[in-house]
């Protein structure tokens, strides 16, 4: 049997950034010093983005309109996950629609979750799609809230159409404990950066490069791209040199998507993958309670096979925003008077919720067998000749062309992004769809712009701790 | 053949309540109001009563589920009382419910009473409604205003109408109804705006300004029905009758398919022409003397009067500034103040428009009397433009 290996790739960065300036202007007055660490923009998660959405979006660039029918697994890791218990990894399956045979599994409770989960996936041999997807929570003040960002990086392995090969890989485990999080806990305790990078990145990354290359049968020179994720600055620098590697160094991707947690190390390799020639090898690094190395080469497909949007595309559709209240008001660290209108019940019917499922799911409409109207929701019968709903198909809007027939912005209703922007967005097969807009900038969205589909939160259940997902509509670039 | 119900229900008596922020009194007291005066108007006793209807929209905030609120309200005793709910056409539905009651021969006598306490929400506006389980899991669910907005870009679109333009009509409808609400003592607000602070009120949702949205207030109308025959019976000389009560409601056609161009209600037409038909009237330019239409946002009001066939496709802008709809234009509109100075207690507002033609129909209506108006309509809106209800009853004398 032949070796699985990356046959496509994506990510995903949420177009909310917010410069770190403004993150060390609002805490000026408790914590001067973070003005040092105030260079460039950091993504953050809008209110209605999680691990879940941000990890379909990464797959659905991923896999840009490839057949899912040979995917045999999807695994997402995270160490922020929405839900302890009501499998992560199933939603996420579900709404890019993987066949109904896959297997599911969350990784989680490290920071190398992406890198195992990776590792772990190319050792098997079924056709697997991997994905780390995080938006790390830092405390008001702190730096992690300075160097943090948010993103989600997808790999589709597959034994065909190879674009990058695994070559070699070590673990280790080591319980060194630079921070933890427990379970119920928002944010991180950590230890003195200084230690960390001495006693840890420095000596426990080394011992895995090495057993990895030792693997290989190669040396630090054989290798041209080093991909270390890691919220200390210079950590990887630190590394690379100290193992007389000559290449280079993988960027952090600091400006504009800010360290992204379990997903970090995914995301640089996705970068890494977008920029890579045929023959280049990769060193991929996973640090947390040890480490895990991955050696990847490129091969002759890999020019050929780069993403639609990739990292870097996702970090050129940036929506500026310069309030630091609205990013600490979305991780949920602001008690804001919302008004009386906030208080509505947001429970979800999970009765109704299975029951159509199979049109919410994948934003499907249903096809008329008799007239060809194209409708959603799909109700008992045709909205145009009436025929039975027995006769329906299903097609997905999820990646039809769309436009905006009408917008309004609702300062109104209760919204945790005010306004709300809401309208009727028409589809190029001739389906019309009420629909909520997202990621709307300061210049509004008119009649005629073109919309995609995105995977978010429709409603949060604050009282019973439970989302409700669906999609919405988005401009197709945020400027 | 069915033959509509032109002229087999006569009013016998109607009522309303004072209409406003009532924070003295709940649904019952209000319910009160406007049934005492129903019943002395109609000159009957409370037994003789056979079937009530009892029209109310939000139980999140009122009196609760079913029609027992108000049979214990008004003391209907032993007779079937019925709750009924169809958005903010639900004042209609009420009464569409104890005319089709006389009208069958079921009975005699039937009350209809509409009645709605918005104000003890403790916020302004309307609470968000409850959608169903299914419609949770994908629909956006935006405010009032932002919903009827939706119709201004449309409307211009089709027409080329300005932004200027068309802000000066819907401001004029507003001017227009503050005019009128002056004198009705039982309006919520009775006080004359200016065209200046209608155009620069501050907006609510383009081109809505505050002027261009209906109050919130607490209200109840009521109205006895009964047959013209036992109306004569009982001495009554002017007689008004209905003459068409008419509904129609969204299957999703302007909603999930392209039929809709968004710039008119197309529930208001249905409702419209199958009224017409049943009233027989022919030509509404010249045949309705007075409207009461839902004017929710004055927008609302604007594409009514080309639903209605007052005005043609493109001409309301015109016909508005023109001040065809004016207290002294050619089919006044809103002559009591419309819902700008009532307010909307939902479930009362149908029976409150159908008061106001009733008053003008028997040259009741003291200061707001126009000069022998012979049919007069009304029109509900619930819901939005694409998504909705529309109710119109016209009235007549007999």
């Amino acid at each position: 049997m032949t070796q699985l290996g990356i046959s496509r790739y994506g990510a995903y960065v949420p177009r909310l950034r917010l410069d770190r300036a403004a993150i060390a202007a609002a805490h000026g007055w408790m914590a001067p010093g973070l003005r040092g660490q105030a260079k460039g923009s950091r993504a953050f998660t809008s209110w209605d983005e999680d691990a879940i959405t941000m990890g379909v979006e990464a797959a659905r660039d991923a896999l840009s309109g490839t057949s899912l029918e040979e995917v045999k697994a999807v695994r997402l890791a995270s160490t922020n996950l929405p839900y302890a218990d009501l499998q992560n990894a199933a939603i996420v399956a579900r709404a890019i629609g993987a066949p109904d045979g896959v297997g599911t599994s969350d990784a989680a409770g490290s920071q190398r979750a992406g890198t195992s989960a990776l590792l772990q996936a190319l050792k098997g041999t079924e056709s697997a799609l991997v994905i780390a997807s995080d938006n790390p929570f830092g405390k008001p003040a702190s730096g992690q809230e300075m160097s943090f960002g948010a993103g989600a990086a997808a790999f589709l392995l597959s034994q065909s159409d190879v674009v990058a090969r695994l070559i070699g890989s070590a673990s280790l485990a080591e319980v060194f404990v630079d921070h933890f999080r427990a379970t119920d806990a928002q944010s991180d305790y950590g230890w003195e950066e200084r230690w960390v990078r001495d006693e840890g990145y420095a000596k426990i990354v080394p011992r895995a490069v090495k057993a990895a290359l030792a693997q290989a049968q190669l040396s630090i020179s054989d290798i041209q791209h080093f991909v270390m994720p890691s919220y200390l600055k210079g950590a990887a620098e630190m590394v690379a040199k100290s193992l007389q590697f000559g290449g280079t160094v993988a960027g952090a991707l600091d400006d504009g998507v800010g360290y992204a947690g379990a997903a970090h190390a995914l995301l640089m390799l996705a970068a890494t993958l977008e920029k890579a020639q045929p023959g280049e090898r990769i060193l991929l690094i996973g640090f947390g309670q040890g480490a895990d190395v991955l050696i990847f080469q490129a091969t002759d497909a890999i020019a050929a096979n780069r993403p639609a949007r990739g990292v870097a595309g996702a970090i050129a559709d940036a929506l500026p925003t310069d309030s630091y209240l609205r990013m600490l008001s979305f991780y949920g660290g602001l008690d804001a008077e919302w008004g009386m209108r906030s208080e509505k019940n947001a429970k979800t019917a999970l009765t109704e919720q299975y029951r159509s499922a199979y049109q919410m799911e994948g934003f499907n409409a249903g096809k008329c067998g008799s007239c060809g109207a194209v409708q959603f929701p799909q109700m008992q019968y045709c909205v145009q000749c009436h025929a039975p709903s027995e006769n329906f198909s299903n097609i997905s809007l999820k990646d039809q062309e769309a436009e905006v027939l009408t917008s309004t912005a609702d300062w109104l209703s209760y919204h945790p992004s005010p306004p709300l922007w809401v309208g009727f967005v028409k589809f190029d097969n001739g389906a019309r769809v009420l629909m909520e807009m997202v990621d709307i900038g300061k210049d509004g969205i008119d009649t005629g712009d073109k919309v995609r589909m995105v995977f978010r939160i429709k409603e949060k259940d604050r009282q019973r701790g439970y989302n409700r997902y669906f999609w919405k509509s988005t401009p197709l670039s945020a400027a | 053949m069915a033959t509509g119900i032109k002229d087999k229900v006569a009013i016998l008596g109607m009522g309303c309540s004072k209409f406003g922020e009532r924070w003295d009194a709940g649904s019952p007291e209000l319910m009160k109001e406007a049934f005492d005066e129903a019943l002395a108007d109609a000159g009957i006793e409370r037994s003789q009563i056979e079937a009530a209807w009892f029209g109310c929209w939000g139980d999140g905030v009122n009196v609760g589920n079913s029609a027992i609120p108000a049979a214990m309200a008004l003391r209907l005793e032993g007779i079937p009382v019925t709750r009924v709910e169809n958005m903010c056409a639900t004042g209609t539905e009420a009464l569409r419910g104890a005319a089709y009651a006389v009208a069958s021969g079921a009975v005699d006598i039937a009350l209809a009473i509409g009645s709605e306490k918005l104000k003890d929400t403790g916020f302004g506006g309307l609470p968000p409604p409850f959608k169903g389980t299914f419609n949770d899991m994908w629909m956006p669910m935006g405010s009032a205003p932002a919903g009827f907005a939706q119709l201004a870009p449309y409307y211009r679109a089709k027409y080329g109408t300005s932004k200027d333009e068309l802000k000066r009509a819907i401001s004029h409808v507003s001017w227009k109804s503050h005019q009128n609400g002056v004198h009705s003592p039982k309006a919520h607000f009775r006080k004359a705006v200016s065209m200046e602070t209608i155009m620069n009120a501050p907006m609510i949702s383009d081109p809505l300004g505050l002027f261009d949205c209906s109050g919130v207030s607490d209200g109840s109308a009521c109205a006895i029905v009964t047959t013209p025959e036992i109306a004569r019976a009982m001495g009554r000389k002017d007689l008004v009758t209905i003459k068409a009560l008419q509904l129609s409601t969204s299957s999703g056609r302007e909603t999930q398919t392209n039929d809709w161009d968004g710039s008119y209600v197309a529930n208001t037409r249905n409702a419209a022409a199958r009224a017409y038909k049943e009233a027989g009237i022919t030509d509404p330019k010249a045949q309705v003397s007075l409207s009461e239409v839902h004017d929710c946002f004055s927008i609302t009001e604007l594409v009514t009067m080309e639903d209605l066939g007052f005005s043609d496709d493109g001409r309301a802008v015109f016909d508005i500034l023109d001040g065809r709809y004016d207290r002294d234009g050619a089919i006044p509109c809103q002559i009591d103040g419309g819902l700008k100075c009532f307010g909307h207690p939902i479930g009362a507002s149908g029976l409150r428009m159908a008061y106001e033609v009733y008053s003008q129909l028997l040259g009741r209506a003291g200061e707001r009397q126009l000069s022998s108006p012979s049919i007069g309509l009304t029109h509900n809106l619930g819901g939005v433009p694409y998504q909705g209800i529309a109710a119109i009853s016209i009235l007549g004398l007999a």
